[in-house]
């Protein structure tokens, strides 16, 4: 009997698991899933907890739920993988022998990694982050009580998963406050460590004048180095400050601390992978799946969802001795909710930025691409439904898992 | 693609200047590139460039400011000092790779 194991039970690891269990045959293969936590968040939802638009309790499943019977779910925290002896050891002693792995445990925001940023005076008082449920929460009570001021919304460095998410958030709180009657009082400062609004040019430009007409400051190329509890400011490594009263800021990304202490990792703790199949640079026995790997693509579950497709076809001829056939083009798709009722959408990949256009049918849509539309934000919402009902249980979805430049336009 | 004279030498260059075939560069052309740039060479500044170089010949492209600060040894304070204001653009025009993408 041969094992597989699968490293972390979130977007990319369900995923996996489940469309593996289906074409690996029950008598030739065990299939077994660990994660440290037994509740399966839905990670996009915590961009709507702080303006209170969803109830915590519509964000979690127990994970075992999303999980088909027959692969075997593991509740422990990962300590160590052990490639040269193919073993995974947990911090409880437990050690789990593999034939292949799947490291698919994500990425995660580590404030610790800034000075200040965690001190007991800021965080969760003045600080916040909302890309973890507990902070999405404490947000929500926090713009509560929010009667004006400075807030500053900040990422300190890239990569960081659903890169548009900070900007998001930013509109979405621009609307809140004019719906509080309030945005007069509120002075909306967005703050990157990019040359732009984002990462490529022809969005980075249109997200920009978004920012421009709802009149937030944009203050670019911003290299945190550290929080200033006593005067409440960001200061920059070259010596630039931008004070504060209320702060919500996007970590540090890093990926797990047993994956460096494993020697998989780079300087942010994601594993190397060939950037067409998810195979580990290192070990052939060893996958990198999801937010985990060092794709140089965004870290999305969009990316998770349409890359993993790609790797179960692979995987099954892998370990049949086959070549493996299909190649992931880094393809990402993203909806982006600009406040008020309304959303934009962007298709990209390796090689191609995001553009105008319509998606998913050249010309017809319904989505507008790169445009704000009332229909990409109720694509938005619904896709909360999609990933529950369809996405995690690996159900396909009729959408091409490679970029098309149908009904994009290049030049607009 | 287009060439630029640097140095009474001939190199190919992105529309930023930043240098574009790796086997172009040697140490005397970054003294020039440095130059242009207005930053003066120390072996601090070397000890960055010349990582970057190898690290890019084994990874295939340019390290952001992070994993250079973290796998040569200087901080990415120091590094703002040596190269200011934009010290990962900085270092790559004058160790003659291409501008780091580093995030998506
Ligand atoms: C605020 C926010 C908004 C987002 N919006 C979007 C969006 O609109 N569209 C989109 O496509 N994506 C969005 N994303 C990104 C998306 O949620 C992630 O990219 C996706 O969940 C990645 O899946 P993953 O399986 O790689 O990691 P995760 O889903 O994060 O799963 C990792 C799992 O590993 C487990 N784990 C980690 N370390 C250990 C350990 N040491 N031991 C045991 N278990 C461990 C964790 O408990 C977790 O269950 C958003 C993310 C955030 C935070």
């Amino acid at each position: 009997m041969k094992r597989l194991l699968i490293l972390g039970a979130g977007t990319a690891g369900t995923m996996a698991a489940n469309k593996l269990r289906r074409r690996l045959h029950p008598d030739e293969w065990r299939l077994s899933v660990v994660d440290q936590s037994e509740t399966h968040f839905y990670q996009p939802g915590y961009l709507f907890i702080p303006f209170g638009r969803y109830r915590p309790d519509e964000v979690s499943r127990p994970s075992r739920r999303l999980l088909r019977d027959d692969v075997d779910l593991i509740h422990g925290e990962i300590a160590l993988v052990e490639p040269d002896h193919n073993r995974v050891l947990l911090t409880d002693g437990r050690a789990l022998a593999y034939d292949y792995l799947v490291i698919a445990t994500g990425t995660t925001p580590r404030p610790d990694q800034t000075p200040g940023m965690a001190d007991g005076r800021l965080w969760r008082s003045s600080v916040f982050d909302f890309y973890t449920y507990d902070g999405a929460v404490a947000l929500a009570s926090a713009l509560g009580d929010f009667r004006g001021g400075r807030m500053v919304v900040h990422v300190v460095d890239m990569p960081i998963k659903c890169p548009v998410a900070p900007l998001e958030f930013t509109f979405l709180a621009d609307a809140y406050f004019r719906e509080c009657g309030i945005r007069d009082d509120v002075e909306l400062v967005y703050v990157t460590p990019l040359p732009g609004a984002f990462t490529k040019p022809i969005a980075s430009h249109r997200l920009g004048s978004m920012l421009e007409e709802r009149k937030i400051v944009l203050e670019t190329d911003f290299m945190v180095e550290s929080v200033d509890p006593d005067t409440k400011t960001l200061v920059s490594y070259d010596e630039r400050e931008i004070p504060f009263d209320l702060l919500v800021t996007v970590p540090l990304n890093m990926g797990a601390d047993y994956v460096a202490k494993s020697g998989l990792g780079n300087e942010l703790n994601y594993v190397a992978v060939d950037k067409h199949t998810m195979l580990s640079k290192q070990f052939p026995n060893i996958f990198a799946i999801g937010d985990a790997n060092d794709l140089p693509a965004s870290k999305a579950g969009s990316v998770a969802h349409f890359s993993v497709e790609v790797f179960a076809d692979n995987f099954v001829r892998y370990v049949g001795g086959k070549p493996m056939l299909r190649r992931f083009d880094g393809h990402a798709n993203c909806f982006v909710e600009s406040g008020a009722g309304k959303g934009l959408l962007i298709d990209f990949n390796y090689d191609t930025e995001p553009l105008p256009g319509r998606y998913p049918l050249p010309w017809l849509g319904p989505c507008r691409l790169l445009a704000e539309s009332p229909v990409n934000h109720w694509g938005k919402l619904a896709f909360r439904w999609i990933y529950w009902h369809v996405l995690l249980p690996g159900l396909p979805v009729p959408l091409p898992s490679h970029l098309t430049m149908a009904g994009k336009h290049p030049e607009e | 693609m287009s060439t630029t004279m640097i140095g009474g030498r001939e190199v190919h260059v992105d529309e930023e200047g930043f240098l574009t075939q790796y086997d172009e560069w040697d140490e005397d052309l970054a003294k020039q590139l440095a130059a242009l740039i207005g930053v003066d060479l120390t072996d601090r500044h070397w000890t960055a460039i010349r990582f970057l170089r190898r690290d890019y010949r084994s990874q295939g492209e340019t390290a952001t400011l992070r994993r250079a600060a973290q796998l040569c040894g200087i901080p990415i304070k120091e590094l703002f000092q040596l190269f200011p204001k934009k010290p990962a653009k900085k270092m790559a025009y004058i160790a003659g790779l291409p501008k780091p993408h580093g995030c998506v």
